[in-house]
C-alpha cells in the first residue's frame, strides 16, 4: 500500500448561544431566556477540534481542513472564523428543513452533507456543544457514515500506515487507542486551545461569504467574488445533500419537548455577616457548637 | 419483551456507581410500569457481577463474556446492545452519562433510530397527549434534563420510537438494594453471534486507570470554589480549610472550566449532586446550574465580594468579603474553638 500522507480533514463546528456567561439580564422577567441577550460563539470544543485539525495539516503538509458547519445563514460566522484560524474552506447546511432538529436529525443532516462531500480521511468535532451538552452528534454521524468513533480525545498524536493514534482523556485516567481512518474523533475541552485568528488569513477572507449573501453584497465587492473563488463559501440545502425530509428537523426528531420548566429558587432567610475577626469567630463558634463541624 | 434495560459499567469486574445507580431507578420504574428490568454486562471477567447486580432487583441479567470486550471500545459494545434490542425490543433503556455511556448511547440510538436524552436529573413514567397528531400515549418515560447552560429544565418524551433512551451521571440517582436475595437468572449469550471480527476497529494500546480520590458525593462537609476564587493557586485555600474541617473540595463549571481544579470536583447539573449537612460556597456567584446540584445541603454559607451574588438567596450564612480574608480566618478560629 503506497502510504498516502496527506488527509482531507473535515471539522464539525456549531454556532451555540454563549450558555456559559447566563448572567441576570439573560433571564426575562418573564422568567424565559433572553437570547438576544447572549453573544453567538464559535462552539468551544468545537475550536479545540479545529486546532487539532490545524496540527495534522501542520504535521502532513499537503493535508486540508475543511469546516462543515449547520445552522441558520448567520452560522457563516463560524466558518469565516474557522479561516480566520487557517482552515482551508467551508460549507453551510443550511435550509428551514432543519429546523428544529434534535441529535438524530441533526446527525443525519450532517451525514448526508458528508457523504455528498464525501472526499475525507477523517472527521472531527468538539465532542459536545454548549447548548445542549448532550454530546451525541459525533457518534451518531460516525455510525450513519457506517465508520468508527473515537470519542473524548485529548490530542490526536499520528496518522501512521493509515491508522490514527490518538490519547483519550476519560473520568479516571488516560487511554492511547489506535483506529484505521477513515473516523470520526471528538476533542475534549481539555485539548490544546485554538490557536488564535491570523492577520494574514483575515485579510485574506474577510470578505468569505456564501452565494446568497453575495446577492445581497454591495455592487463594488461582485468583482472581487468573481477573480477570487476562495471567498466564495458552499451552501448546501436539503435538495443539495439528497436527504429524505422526513427524517430532517422536528418530523425526523425521534424525541420531542413536552415540557419547559423555568428554574425558580426559594429564597432563604439569612444571616449576612462581614468578614471582621469577631464575625467570622462568633460563625465558626456556632457551627461547632450545633456540630456541623468539629 | 418489552423491558427496561440498564447497561452496566464493569471496570476489573467490578460494577460501577453509576449503574448501580441506575439499576436502583430502573427497579422502581419496572414497579411502576408493570414490567422487568434486565441488565447487560459486556466485557471480560465478569463471573462476580451476578451477584453485585441482582440485589438491585435484576430479572435478567444477559452477560457477553470476550477478552476482546474489555476494554471498552465503540463498535462491538453498540452492536452486540443493538443486536440484543433488536430481539428484546425493550421499552426503556438507560446507561451512565459517563465517557463510555456517551459513547455508547448515541451509536445505539442512531443505530436503532430512537431517541436518547442526554444527562438526565430526573426519569418518571407518565402520559403524553399530542394534540396536533391528536394521539394519546400513556406509560411514557419522562426524561427530564436541564437545558440552556441549566436555566430551564426540560422533559423530553420519545412518543413514537423504542427504546426510549437515556443517560444519566453518577451520583445523581440514588443506590439502594431492592432485595439481597433477588430471584433474577443470568443468561450467558455467544458473542459471536453479535459481534463480527470487524467491529474490533479500534485498539487500545494504553490505558491508565485511577481509583478516583476525590469523593464529593459522600462528603459531609464541602468547601466549593467558584470562578470568584480566581485561580489554581487560591484553591489551595480550600483545601487548607477543607483539611482542618475533614471536608472535600467541590468546584462550580465555571472554576473547572477554568481550569482551576479537575472536573471530578464538579458540583451541579452536569456535575456531581451533593447533600452534604455543610456547603461553603466560596465566589460561587450561583447559576442556577450549580444551584441545583447541591441546594439541598442542610447548612450553606456563602463567602463572596459580591453580596448581592444570586446564591446568597439560598445562602443561611452570608459573608461578604474575599476568600483570601475569609478562610484562613475560619481555620485560625476553628483551631482557637476547637482548642
Amino acid at each position: 500500500m503506497i502510504d498516502n500522507m496527506n488527509f482531507k480533514i473535515i471539522v464539525l463546528a456549531k454556532q451555540v448561544p454563549d450558555t456559559r456567561n447566563v448572567g441576570k439580564n439573560a433571564m426575562k422577567a418573564d422568567g424565559t431566556v433572553n437570547r438576544s441577550a447572549l453573544p453567538a460563539i464559535f462552539n468551544p470544543e468545537d475550536l479545540n477540534a479545529l486546532e487539532q485539525a490545524l496540527r495534522l495539516k501542520e504535521a502532513y503538509p499537503g493535508s486540508t481542513v475543511t469546516l462543515l458547519t449547520m445552522g441558520p445563514g448567520r452560522a457563516v460566522e463560524v466558518l469565516r472564523e474557522g479561516l480566520f484560524r487557517g482552515a482551508d474552506n467551508g460549507y453551510l447546511l443550511s435550509d428551514r428543513a432543519f429546523a428544529g432538529a434534535d441529535t438524530l436529525a441533526t446527525s443525519y443532516a450532517l451525514s448526508m452533507a458528508l457523504r455528498k462531500i464525501k472526499d475525507f480521511d477523517l472527521i472531527i468535532g468538539g465532542r459536545q456543544a454548549i447548548d445542549g451538552d448532550t454530546a451525541q452528534v459525533g457518534p451518531q454521524v460516525a455510525e450513519k457514515l457506517g465508520i468508527s468513533q473515537i470519542t473524548y480525545a485529548e490530542s490526536i498524536d499520528k496518522i501512521e500506515n493509515g491508522k490514527i493514534t490518538v490519547r483519550r482523556r476519560l473520568e479516571r485516567g488516560i487511554e492511547t487507542v489506535v483506529g484505521k481512518l477513515p473516523l470520526v474523533v471528538t476533542v475534549n475541552g481539555t485539548a490544546a486551545a485554538c490557536r488564535p485568528r491570523n492577520a494574514k488569513f483575515v485579510q485574506k477572507y474577510k470578505y468569505a461569504i456564501t452565494p446568497s449573501e453575495q446577492e445581497k453584497a454591495a455592487e463594488e465587492l461582485q468583482p472581487l467574488y468573481k477573480n477570487r473563488p476562495y471567498l466564495t463559501l458552499t451552501e448546501l440545502n436539503v435538495k443539495d445533500v439528497d436527504a429524505d425530509i422526513n427524517a430532517c428537523g422536528l418530523s425526523g426528531s425521534p424525541t420531542k419537548v413536552k415540557a419547559v420548566q423555568n428554574i425558580i429558587f426559594q429564597a432563604k432567610e439569612n444571616l449576612k455577616l462581614d468578614a471582621s475577626n469577631d464575625a467570622i469567630e462568633g460563625l465558626m463558634k456556632e457551627l461547632i457548637a450545633n456540630h456541623t463541624i468539629g | 419483551m418489552n423491558n427496561l434495560f440498564v447497561y452496566l459499567e464493569i471496570e476489573d469486574g467490578v460494577v460501577a456507581d453509576v449503574s448501580l445507580e441506575l439499576l436502583t431507578k430502573g427497579r422502581t420504574l419496572a414497579n411502576t410500569l408493570g414490567c422487568h428490568m434486565e441488565a447487560i454486562a459486556a466485557g471480560s471477567g465478569l463471573d462476580k457481577v451476578g451477584e453485585q447486580v441482582l440485589p438491585y432487583g435484576v430479572d435478567v441479567l444477559h452477560v457477553f463474556e470476550d477478552k476482546r470486550l474489555f476494554p471498552y471500545t465503540s463498535t462491538p459494545h453498540t452492536a452486540i446492545v443493538v443486536n440484543l434490542f433488536k430481539e428484546e425490543k425493550p421499552q426503556i433503556a438507560l446507561m451512565g452519562a459517563t465517557s463510555l455511556g456517551r459513547d455508547l448511547g448515541p451509536r445505539v440510538s442512531s443505530a436503532l433510530g430512537s431517541g436518547l436524552t442526554a444527562d438526565c436529573t430526573s426519569l418518571e413514567i407518565g402520559d403524553h397527549e399530542d394534540k396536533r397528531a391528536k394521539k394519546n400515549y400513556t406509560n411514557l418515560l419522562y426524561q427530564i434534563r436541564p437545558a440552556f447552560g441549566g436555566n430551564i429544565v426540560a422533559t423530553i418524551v420519545n412518543p413514537e420510537c423504542r427504546p426510549q433512551m437515556a443517560t444519566v451521571r453518577e451520583g445523581v440517582m440514588k443506590k439502594e438494594i431492592a432485595d439481597p436475595n433477588y430471584p433474577g437468572k443470568v443468561v450467558t449469550h455467544n458473542v459471536n453471534d453479535y459481534v463480527q471480527e470487524t467491529d474490533f476497529a479500534i485498539e487500545v494500546i494504553n490505558r491508565q486507570m485511577e481509583k478516583s480520590e476525590i469523593n464529593i458525593k459522600d462528603a459531609s462537609i464541602i468547601i466549593a470554589g467558584g470562578y470568584g476564587v480566581g485561580s489554581k493557586e487560591n484553591f489551595q485555600l480550600l483545601h487548607n480549610l477543607a483539611d482542618v474541617l475533614g471536608g472535600e473540595v467541590g468546584a462550580s463549571r465555571a472554576a473547572t472550566d477554568a481550569g482551576f481544579t479537575e472536573d471530578d470536583r464538579q458540583i451541579g447539573q452536569t456535575g456531581i449532586t451533593v447533600r452534604p449537612k455543610l456547603y461553603i460556597a466560596c465566589g460561587i456567584s450561583g447559576q442556577i446550574q450549580h444551584i441545583a446540584g447541591m441546594e439541598e445541603s442542610s447548612i450553606i454559607i456563602s463567602i463572596n465580594t459580591d453580596e448581592n451574588a444570586p446564591i446568597n438567596a439560598i445562602a443561611d450564612y452570608v459573608i461578604t468579603g474575599s476568600i483570601e480574608e475569609v478562610l484562613p480566618k475560619m481555620i485560625t478560629y476553628y483551631k482557637k474553638n476547637t482548642k
